[in-house]
C-alpha cells in the first residue's frame, strides 16, 4: 500500500538559503505523526512542499502516492491543511466560506457533510455568522472545517492549537483524534510537546532542514530515558558529585534509571553531609528529549 | 465542458463576484457618481461649445467614452485589488491549496472582471440617457469592445496584484500606467481635435482603440476603422492575458 506522505531527497532552496537540505519521510496511512522542530527547523517548508505551496528544488515528494508536482490535482484532493496563521476571507460567512472552498474541489453538493462538520466543531450557532465577527477560537475552527470539507484522507495541522484556549483545544483533538480513528493520516506540528507526546504514534525531530530524530514516541522517550532527582539541598555540591546538574532556584537534577536507584542516591547525599530540603521525581518528558536532541544535533 | 471551466473555475468565478457585489456600494455605485460628476462639469461647460463628428453633442460623445472608461479602471481595480488584499491578509493560500489549475485561476479571476466592468459602463450609461438621447448604432461592436476591453484591464490587474507586495506599489501602476493611458486615450475628446503628432501618439495607445471602437458601437462614426481598432485591442489582450497565463502557470510570486 502506497504511504500517506513520501518525500525521497527533498531539497528546498530559496536562493541561498537551504530550508531543507534532502529528506527523506514516510508517513504510513493511518498514523498520527509528530512532526517537530525549533522556530526556523523547516517544518512549515515541508507542508508547503506537501501542500504544493511550494515546489521542491530536488527530489520528490508525494501525497497519497500522487507526485505533487506532476500530479498535483490528484495530489492536493488527498490533503487538506490547516495553516498556521489565522486567515479568513472577510466577506463572507463560515457557510458560504465552507461552500466556496467546497467548490474548489469540485463538490457542489456537500451540504451534508458541511453540516457534520459545523456541528462536529461547535460552529452550527455560527454558520450564518461574517468571519470578521468570530473570535480566534472559532476563527480556528473554522481553518479546520476548510481543510476538511473535501474529505481528504490526509490531514496536516500547522500549530492548529496556537492561542487557543484549553476548552476549544480539547475539543479540537476529540475531533481530530476520531478522524484518526476513522482512518485519516495526521500530520502535526506543534510547539505543545505535551500534545505531540500525547497524541502523536511516531515524531520526526527537524534541525536546520534536516530530520536529526525520527522514531516511535515511546523509542524516543526510552531512547533519552533519564528519570531524574531532583532535590533542594543546604550543600547543592553534595549533589554535583553524584552527576547533578544545577537547575534554578537551586534544584540540582540527578539522574537515574530504575526507582530502586533513589534510595542509593539520598543514602550517599546524607553520607556527603547534604540535607535534603525538597525533593521531587521528574519523569522523562518529549520536553527533555527534544531538548537533548536539539543540542545535540 | 473543458476542465479549466470545471466546478472551480464556476465557484472561484461565483466567489469573486459575490466579493465586488457584496460591496457593491463601492464598487459600482461610487464609479457610477464619479462619473456622472464628470458628465456634470464637462458637459455644462463644453456642450454649447463643442460638437464632434459633424453634429453629435458633447455630451452625448462624452457618455460612451466615460462609461468605457469606467468599465477600464474598474476591471482593473476587481482583480488587482482581490489578489493584493488576500496576499496581504493571507486568505489567498484557499485559492491556492485546492486542485485548480492556472487557467482556471484565471478565467475565475478575469471573467469576474468583465461583469464589474458591464456592470458599471451599463450603469453609466443609463444615467448618461437621463441627460441625453444617444443612439446605438451598431451594439454589439460595444458589447465587443467593453468586454475585449475589461479582460485586458482584468488580467492587467492580475498581473499587477501578484506582482505588487505593497498596496503603494498597487497604487503606483494604477496611477502611473492605467489611469495615463486611460485619461489619454479619447475619453473627453476626439484625436482628430489633437494635432498630427499626438494623433500619431494616441495611435501608440491601446487603450484609444478600445474607447474609439466602443464610441463607434454608439455613433456608427468613429476616428479610426473599428476593424482595425478590433484588431489591435484583440492583439493587446491576447499578448497580456497570455504573459498572465505563463506567469500563473510559473506560479511567480504565489508558489515559491
Amino acid at each position: 500500500m502506497t504511504a500517506a506522505i513520501a518525500l525521497q531527497g527533498a531539497v528546498k532552496r530559496f536562493g541561498d538559503f537551504t530550508a531543507l537540505a534532502g529528506v527523506d519521510l514516510t508517513v504510513e496511512r493511518g498514523e498520527f505523526f509528530g512532526l517537530l522542530g525549533p522556530n526556523g527547523a523547516g517544518k512549515t517548508t515541508l507542508i508547503s512542499l506537501l501542500a504544493g505551496l511550494a515546489r521542491p528544488s530536488a527530489g520528490s515528494v508525494r501525497v497519497m502516492g500522487f507526485d505533487v508536482v506532476r500530479d498535483y490535482r490528484q495530489a492536493r484532493r488527498a490533503i487538506g491543511v490547516v495553516p498556521q496563521e489565522l486567515v479568513f476571507d472577510p466577506f463572507f460567512t463560515v457557510r458560504e466560506i465552507l461552500r466556496i472552498q467546497s467548490g474548489y474541489f469540485g463538490l457542489t453538493r456537500n451540504e451534508d457533510w458541511i453540516e457534520e462538520l459545523l456541528h462536529g466543531l461547535g460552529l452550527a450557532d455560527k454558520a450564518e455568522a461574517n468571519m470578521r465577527t468570530l473570535s480566534g477560537g472559532m476563527k480556528r475552527r473554522v481553518l479546520v472545517a476548510q481543510a476538511l470539507v473535501h474529505r481528504p484522507p490526509v490531514i496536516v495541522l500547522d500549530e492548529p492549537t496556537a492561542g487557543v484556549d484549553v476548552e476549544l483545544r480539547h475539543g479540537l483533538w476529540q475531533f481530530i483524534q476520531k478522524l484518526n480513528e476513522q482512518g485519516h493520516t495526521i500530520l502535526l506540528t506543534t510547539h505543545y510537546l505535551e500534545e505531540a507526546e500525547s497524541l502523536c504514534h511516531r515524531i520526526a525531530m527537524l534541525k536546520a532542514g534536516r530530520i536529526v530524530a525520527l522514531d516511535t514516541t515511546e523509542r524516543l522517550l526510552a531512547r533519552f530515558q533519564a528519570h531524574e532527582l531532583e532535590v533542594r539541598l543546604d550543600r547543592p555540591e553534595a549533589a554535583l558529585a553524584l552527576g547533578g546538574v544545577a537547575g534554578e532556584d537551586g534544584w540540582v537534577r540527578i539522574p537515574f534509571e530504575h526507582y530502586a536507584d533513589i534510595e542509593g542516591l539520598l543514602r550517599r547525599l546524607r553520607e556527603g553531609g547534604a540535607e535534603v530540603r525538597e525533593l521531587r521525581v521528574g519523569e522523562p518528558d518529549l520536553e527533555r528529549v527534544f531538548v537533548e536532541v536539539m543540542r545535540s544535533a | 465542458m473543458p476542465e479549466c471551466f470545471g466546478a472551480g473555475f464556476r465557484t472561484l468565478f461565483y466567489k469573486e463576484v459575490m466579493r465586488f457585489w457584496k460591496v457593491a456600494f463601492q464598487t459600482v455605485a461610487a464609479p457610477i457618481l464619479n462619473a456622472l460628476l464628470f458628465l456634470l462639469i464637462f458637459s455644462n461647460v463644453l456642450d454649447r461649445h463643442v460638437t464632434t463628428y459633424g453634429e453629435v453633442p458633447y455630451t452625448a460623445f462624452l457618455i460612451p467614452g466615460l462609461a468605457i472608461m469606467s468599465v477600464l479602471q474598474n476591471a482593473f481595480a476587481n482583480s488587482s485589488s482581490s489578489l493584493i488584499q488576500s496576499k496581504v491578509t493571507g486568505n489567498i493560500v484557499f485559492v491556492l491549496l485546492p486542485p485548480l489549475s492556472h487557467q482556471e485561476f484565471f478565467w475565475g479571476y478575469a471573467l469576474a472582471c468583465v461583469v464589474r466592468g458591464l456592470a458599471v459602463g451599463l450603469g453609466v450609461i443609463l444615467v448618461g440617457l437621463v441627460f441625453v438621447d444617444l443612439p446605438l448604432a451598431a451594439p454589439l461592436w460595444a458589447l465587443a469592445f467593453a468586454v475585449i476591453g475589461s479582460l485586458l484591464l482584468g488580467s492587467l490587474g492580475i498581473v499587477a496584484g501578484i506582482w505588487a507586495d505593497k498596496f503603494d506599489q498597487l497604487a503606483a501602476f494604477q496611477n502611473f500606467l492605467v489611469m495615463p493611458l486611460t485619461m489619454l486615450s479619447g475619453v473627453f475628446y476626439s484625436i482628430a481635435a489633437l494635432p498630427p503628432f499626438w494623433q500619431k501618439v494616441s495611435h501608440l495607445n491601446p487603450f484609444f482603440f478600445l474607447i474609439d471602437g466602443f464610441r463607434y458601437g454608439f455613433f456608427g462614426q468613429a476616428d479610426t476603422n473599428p476593424w482595425v481598432s478590433l484588431l489591435v485591442s484583440l492583439a493587446a489582450t491576447a499578448v497580456v492575458v497570455a504573459l498572465t497565463l505563463a506567469m500563473l502557470a510559473r506560479g511567480y510570486k504565489l508558489r515559491q
